[in-house]
C-alpha cells in the first residue's frame, strides 16, 4: 500500500473539539433510533417471526452459505456507494446541508453500530412482516452502517479539495453539473474512495457474521450464510464446524481481495492526481488477464461506451439556472433563519422523545451502573490498545524496514484485519471454560483480537515509507538504541500509527459488544462492561436499556476521539509530516 | 466616451474593479477601475508583479470570477459566466490526469454534445496542429511539462475559440522548453493556422511580453491599475538581441521600478502602511546573496536590473521582492531600473556573520514597523512572551488571511536571523529568550 492512501484515510477525519453541532447530531441520531424501537415495540412478542430457514451443519452446504454471505456484502457495498454519492455530494455542494450532515456523519461514525442491531432488525422485520426479506434487509443494513460513513467522509473530503485549476477548466468548458460530477469530481475522489471501500469491506465481514444470526427477545433470525452456520455450530458445540467456517471465511476474503479489490486498486491508480509516475505500481493478475483477453474486452466495450456517453449527457434543468448571479444577501439571511428554526424544532422534538423513552424504562441507579460499566470497557480498550502497541510497534518497524519481508507481511496483516475475529471467539471461550480463566481479563483479549492488525499494517507502511537518506544519516552519525527509537523512527511512523490506532480503537469498541458476552452451547461467558450490558439487553429485548448502553458508549467514544485521538493526529499532521 | 458606430470590439473591459472583502464589508482592492479593449488580430499582454490582479482580471474576462464593479463585454454582450468563444490555457496545465491526451482534448467538445466521431476528428486535427502526434494515448503523467502544456493548448484550440486566454502559460516550464513553445505558438499565430482571433495573455516575464505581444498593458500593484500601455511594432520573428528589443525591455524595467506617487508615504513598494504592510517571502540568504552580488565586480555597488536578472537567472517575480526588501531595509535603493547599494548595504557585504546579523537586526527594528511592534510588545510584557495569533489577527485587519500568514512568516524568519526575538513553533508564540 502506498503512503498516499493511508494518509488520506487519516485526513478523512476532522480534527476538532466537540462543538454544539456534534451534540445536536448526537441527539438527532438517538431520536431516530428511539423512534425505530417505538415502531417495533410489538416485536418483542413473537409477532410474525419469519420462517427460519433450516440450516445444516453439513460441510457441503458451506459454499452455498458463503455465496449468500458474499452477495449480502455486495448488496451492502452497492447501497453504501449510492449513499456516498448522494449524501456526500449534498454535503459538499450545499452549505446548509453541510451544517447538519457532516456532524451527523461524524457521530454515526463513532456510534457502535452493533448495539443498534436489535433496533434495525425489528424495524425491518416490521417493514416486511412474515418474510425473510425483512431479515435480509436488516443484515444488509447492518453491514451498510459499518461501511458507509467513512466512504461518505472520504468522498466529501475529496469533493471539497478538487484542485482549483481543474474546477476552472470544467467551468471554462462549461461542463454541466452532471458532466462535472462524473468527469471531474468522481475520478478525483476515486483513490480515496476505493481505499476506504477496502477498509469498509474489512470491517464489514465482522458485521455480516454478527448480523446473520441474531436474537432479539424471542425473535430468532437465522439467514442462510456463514454467520448463521457459525452460530449453529456454537449452539451445537461443534468445534470441527467452527474450524470449517474459519477456513471458508478465509477463502472468501482471499477471493474478494484477488478478484475484486486488486483489479480495482490497480485500475484506480490512474486517478491519482500527482503528475509523476509513482514508483509503487499496483499489480493485479486478474486485471492483466482481462487486458490480455480479446473476447471479454469486446463484450465489455459496449457497456463501457454506454456509461461514458451517460456521463457526458448534459442533463440540465430546462430553465437556465446555470447563470448564477450573486445571491441576494437578504434572501440568504432569511433562508438561514428558516433553516436554523427547522433544525431547532427537530432538536427539541428529538430531545423530548429520548427523555420520555429512557425515563420509562430506566432509573438513576441504572444510569450509574452503566457509567461504571462504560468505564470498565474504556479501561479495557485503552489498556489493550496500549499492549497491542507495545507488542506490534517494534515488530512492525522491524518488518517495515526490511522491504522483502514487508512485501510478504503487508498483505497478510491486511488479510488478518479483514478476517472477522468473532468467528474465532468460540475457540477462546472453550479455553476460558476449560482452564477456568478470569473472563474479565481473558475476554478482553478478544476485543483487540481483530483490530490490532490495523496497527500492524499501518506501522509497516510507515516504516516502509521511511526515507532512505534519513536512515543513512542516522547510521552515519551513529545513532543507536533508545535514541534511535525516540528521535528517528518513532516520529517517522507516528502519523501512520495514529491512523491505525484510531481505526483499531473504533473497531474495539464495537467488538466489545460481541467480545464481552460470548456463548458456547448453553454456557455463557461474560465480562463486566458496557459491551456485555448491551449484548445482554439485546438478548432480553430490553430496548430502553439498549438505548442507554449505546448512548453511554457513543458519548465516550466521541469524547475519546475528539479529546485524544484527533489531538494526536493533528499533532502528527503539524509536526511530524515529512517535508 | 466616444460613441462608435463600427462593430463592437471583440472584448471590452469597462471599469472593472475587484475587492475581496469578508462578509459584506469592503476589503482590500485588487483591481481598481480597469478598462481595456481587445481587437481582432492582436496579442495583448497583461504584465505585472504577483499580486497586481492580472490573473484575477483574466478570470473575470473568462467569466470564472465576477467583478465587484464594472463589466466585461464579449462581442457586445455582457459576460456573466463562462462563454463559448473564450478558452483558457492554465499555468499549471490543469489536465485531467485520468484522461489520455486525446480524451483531454476531446472533453470540451464532448461536453458540448459534439458526436463522438466528430469530436475525435477535430481533436486529432488539433493534436496534429500543436505537434502532439504520437502522444494521443499517453496519460499526462507520462509526458514532459512541455508536452503537457501542448495538450493544454490543443484542448483550448479544439473548441475553436475567438479569444485565447493564457495565464502565464510558460512559467512552469524550463527555459528551453518555454522558448520552443513560444516560438511554435507564434509561428502558428503568424501563419494564421489557429482559429483564434485574439490572444490575451498574463505574464510576469518582461522579455516574454516584448517577444510575443502587440500591446503590453503594464499593471501597477496594490491596487491593480493600468500603469502604462506599450505598443510593440517589431516584426515577427523578433530577435531578443535586437537593440530596439533591448531598449523596450529596459524601458519596461524602468517603468516597473518607478515609485508610484503615493510612495512618499510608503518607504517600500509593498502594499499597506506601518504595521499593516504586507511583506514578501524572501529568505535572508537570498538577501545576503543579492547584496554580495551587487557589491562585487562587475557591478561594484550599482547594477542594471535586467542585466542582474539575466546573470542570476531570476524572473522579475523573484527579483523584485528581493530588491524591494533590500530597499525597505535601507540596504539598497531602486530607481530607473537600477539597484544601488546604500552605505549600510556596502558595509553589510564586508561583514562577518555575527556582525551581519547585528546590522540586519538593527535595520529590521528601525525600518519594519511590524518587527518593531512585536519587539515592543515583548519588551512591555513582564513574561516577554506573546502568542502569534495576537499579531496575526491584527494583520488580518489590513490584509487577507493568506497575506497575513506570509507576512508573519517573513517577519519571523527575519527576526530570527537578526536575533531580535525568538519564535517557538510548538507553542506558536514569540519570546525574547534564545535557546541557550
Amino acid at each position: 500500500m502506498t503512503q498516499q492512501r493511508l494518509i488520506a484515510f487519516a485526513h478523512s477525519r476532522r480534527a476538532s473539539l466537540p462543538n454544539l453541532w456534534d451534540v445536536a447530531a448526537l441527539i438527532l441520531v438517538f431520536a431516530v433510533f428511539v423512534l425505530m424501537s417505538y415502531g417495533s415495540r410489538g416485536m418483542t412478542s413473537p409477532l410474525n417471526a419469519p420462517e427460519t430457514a433450516v440450516l445444516s451443519l453439513d460441510y457441503s452446504q458451506l459454499p452455498y452459505y458463503g455465496l449468500r454471505t458474499t452477495l449480502r456484502m455486495f448488496a451492502a457495498i452497492v447501497v453504501s456507494l449510492i449513499f456516498t454519492f448522494t449524501y456526500a455530494t449534498l454535503a459538499a455542494k450545499s452549505r446548509r446541508a453541510e451544517m447538519v450532515l457532516i456532524p451527523l456523519l461524524d457521530v454515526l461514525q463513532s456510534v457502535p453500530i452493533l448495539g443498534f442491531l436489535s433496533f434495525t432488525v425489528s424495524f425491518f422485520l416490521q417493514l416486511f412482516p412474515g418474510s425473510t426479506l425483512g431479515a435480509e434487509c436488516a443484515a444488509i443494513f447492518a453491514i451498510f452502517t459499518s461501511q458507509a460513513w467513512n466512504m461518505a467522509f472520504s468522498f466529501y473530503q475529496s469533493l471539497r479539495t478538487v484542485p482549483r485549476d481543474l474546477e476552472e477548466v470544467a467551468a471554462n468548458f462549461r461542463l454541466t453539473p452532471w458532466q462535472k460530477f462524473w468527469q471531474l469530481d468522481t475520478p478525483f475522489a476515486m483513490p480515496g474512495l476505493i481505499w476506504n471501500m477496502m477498509m469498509s469491506m474489512s470491517g464489514g465481514w465482522f458485521f455480516v457474521v454478527a448480523s446473520e444470526a441474531i436474537s432479539v427477545g424471542d425473535v430468532n433470525i437465522r439467514l442462510p450464510g456463514i454467520g448463521s452456520y457459525l452460530a449453529l455450530a456454537i449452539d451445537n458445540k461443534r468445534i470441527d464446524c467452527v474450524a470449517a467456517a474459519v477456513v471458508a471465511v478465509a477463502l472468501i476474503i482471499l477471493a474478494y481481495d484477488q478478484l475484486l479489490f486488486r483489479p480495482i486498486v490497480a485500475f484506480a491508480d490512474k486517478f491519482r492526481v500527482e503528475l509523476t509516475v509513482s514508483q509503487t505500481k499496483s499489480d493485479s493478475w486478474v486485471r492483466d488477464l482481462f487486458l490480455r483477453t480479446r473476447w471479454l474486452q469486446q463484450v465489455m466495450a459496449a457497456p463501457a461506451a454506454w456509461l461514458h456517453a451517460a456521463s457526458l449527457l448534459s442533463l440540465q434543468w430546462p430553465v437556465s439556472t446555470r447563470q448564477k448571479r450573486a445571491p441576494n444577501p437578504k434572501i440568504e439571511l432569511l433562508l438561514d433563519f428558516v433553516w436554523y428554526v427547522v433544525i431547532g424544532v427537530a432538536l427539541f422534538v428529538s430531545l423530548t422523545i429520548i427523555v420520555k423513552f429512557v425515563r420509562q424504562g430506566v432509573d438513576m441507579a441504572e444510569v450509574k451502573t452503566v457509567i461504571a460499566l462504560t468505564f470498565y470497557t474504556f479501561l479495557r480498550v485503552m489498556a489493550l490498545i496500549a499492549i497491542a502497541t507495545a507488542i506490534w510497534l517494534p515488530i512492525g518497524v522491524w518488518i517495515g524496514l526490511r522491504p522483502r519481508i514487508a512485501e510478504k507481511a503487508q498483505p497478510l496483516a491486511q488479510f488478518l484485519a479483514a478476517f472477522p475475529a468473532n468467528v474465532l471467539f468460540p475457540i477462546a471461550v472453550i479455553g476460558i471454560l476449560r482452564f477456568h480463566l478470569n473472563p474479565d481479563i481473558w475476554l478482553s483479549a478478544l476485543i483487540v483480537f481483530g483490530t490490532q492488525w490495523y496497527i500492524v499494517f499501518n506501522v509497516i507502511a510507515g516504516a516502509s515509507a521511511f526515507p532512505n537518506d534519513l536512515r543513512e544519516a542516522a547510521q552515519n552519525f551513529g545513532i543507536k538504541g533508545w535514541t534511535w527509537w525516540k528521535d528517528v523512527i518513532l516520529p517517522a511512523v507516528f502519523p501512520y500509527y495514529i491512523t491505525g490506532a484510531i481505526t483499531a480503537s473504533g473497531g474495539s469498541w464495537n467488538a466489545s459488544i460481541v467480545a464481552e458476552y460470548v456463548k458456547w452451547g448453553d454456557d455463557t461467558v461474560s465480562a463486566q462492561g458496557v459491551g456485555a450490558y448491551i449484548a445482554k439487553a439485546t438478548a432480553d429485548g430490553d430496548f430502553p436499556k439498549i438505548v442507554l448502553g449505546v448512548a453511554a458508549m457513543s458519548i465516550v467514544v466521541i469524547l475519546i476521539n475528539r479529546l485524544f485521538w484527533r489531538q494526536l493526529s493533528a499533532f502528527a499532521e503539524r509536526r511530524l509530516r515529512l517535508l | 466616451m466616444v460613441e462608435n458606430s463600427r462593430t463592437p470590439p471583440l472584448l471590452a473591459i469597462n471599469n472593472v474593479s475587484q475587492n475581496y472583502g469578508r462578509g459584506g464589508e469592503k476589503g482590500a482592492t485588487v483591481l481598481d477601475r480597469v478598462s481595456l479593449t481587445l481587437n481582432e488580430g492582436e496579442i495583448v499582454g497583461l504584465l505585472g508583479r504577483s499580486g497586481c490582479g492580472k490573473s484575477t482580471l483574466l478570470r473575470i474576462v473568462s467569466g470564472l470570477n465576477h467583478p465587484s464593479d464594472g463589466e466585461v463585454n464579449y462581442r457586445g454582450e455582457k459576460v456573466v459566466g463562462p462563454v463559448n468563444g473564450i478558452a483558457m490555457v492554465f499555468q499549471s496545465f490543469a489536465l485531467f490526469p485520468w484522461l489520455t491526451v486525446l480524451a483531454n482534448v476531446e472533453l470540451g467538445l464532448r461536453a458540448k454534445g459534439v458526436s463522438e466521431a466528430d469530436a475525435r476528428k477535430r481533436a486529432l486535427q488539433a493534436i496534429d496542429i500543436i505537434g502532439l502526434d504520437g502522444f494521443e494515448n499517453a496519460y499526462p503523467k507520462e509526458i514532459s511539462g512541455g508536452m503537457r502544456q501542448r495538450v493544454g493548448f490543443a484542448r483550448a484550440l479544439v473548441v475553436a475559440p475567438s479569444i485565447l486566454l493564457m495565464d502565464e502559460p510558460f512559467s512552469a516550464l524550463d527555459v528551453l522548453t518555454a522558448e520552443t513553445l513560444r516560438t511554435d505558438l507564434l509561428d502558428l499565430w503568424v501563419e494564421g493556422r489557429m482559429p483564434i482571433k485574439s490572444i490575451l495573455m498574463v505574464t510576469h516575464n518582461i522579455e516574454e511580453s516584448v517577444l510575443m505581444c502587440d500591446r503590453i498593458i503594464v499593471l501597477s500593484s496594490n491596487p491593480g491599475r493600468i500603469a502604462a500601455e506599450i505598443r510593440v511594432t517589431l516584426q515577427h520573428p523578433r530577435n531578443r538581441l535586437d537593440p530596439e528589443f533591448r531598449q523596450l525591455v529596459d524601458q519596461i524595467y524602468a517603468l516597473m521600478t518607478r515609485r508610484p506617487d503615493m510612495a512618499k508615504a510608503s518607504p517600500g513598494a509593498f502594499p499597506g502602511l506601518g504595521v499593516g504592510m504586507a511583506l514578501p517571502t524572501v529568505s535572508t540568504n537570498t538577501l545576503a546573496g543579492m547584496i554580495e552580488e551587487v557589491a562585487a565586480p562587475p557591478y561594484d555597488g550599482k547594477a542594471d536590473l535586467p542585466a542582474l536578472a539575466d546573470s542570476l537567472q531570476l524572473e522579475i517575480d523573484d527579483l523584485f521582492p528581493v530588491a524591494e526588501t533590500l530597499q525597505l531595509l535601507r540596504f539598497a535603493e531602486l530607481a530607473e531600473g537600477d539597484i544601488k547599494l546604500t552605505a549600510a548595504g556596502k558595509r553589510f557585504a564586508e561583514m562577518d556573520v555575527d556582525q551581519r546579523k547585528k546590522l540586519f537586526g538593527d535595520h529590521l527594528l528601525s525600518y519594519v514597523p511590524l518587527a518593531q511592534r512585536i519587539r515592543r510588545v515583548l519588551d512591555e510584557r513582564p513574561s516577554h512572551h506573546a502568542p502569534a495569533t495576537r499579531f496575526r489577527e491584527e494583520l488580518e485587519d489590513y490584509m487577507s488571511e493568506d497575506y497575513a500568514e506570509t507576512t508573519l512568516k517573513s517577519v519571523t524568519t527575519w527576526g530570527r536571523y537578526g536575533e531580535i526575538f525568538a519564535y517557538d513553533e510548538s507553542t506558536q508564540s514569540f519570546s525574547l529568550e534564545n535557546p541557550q
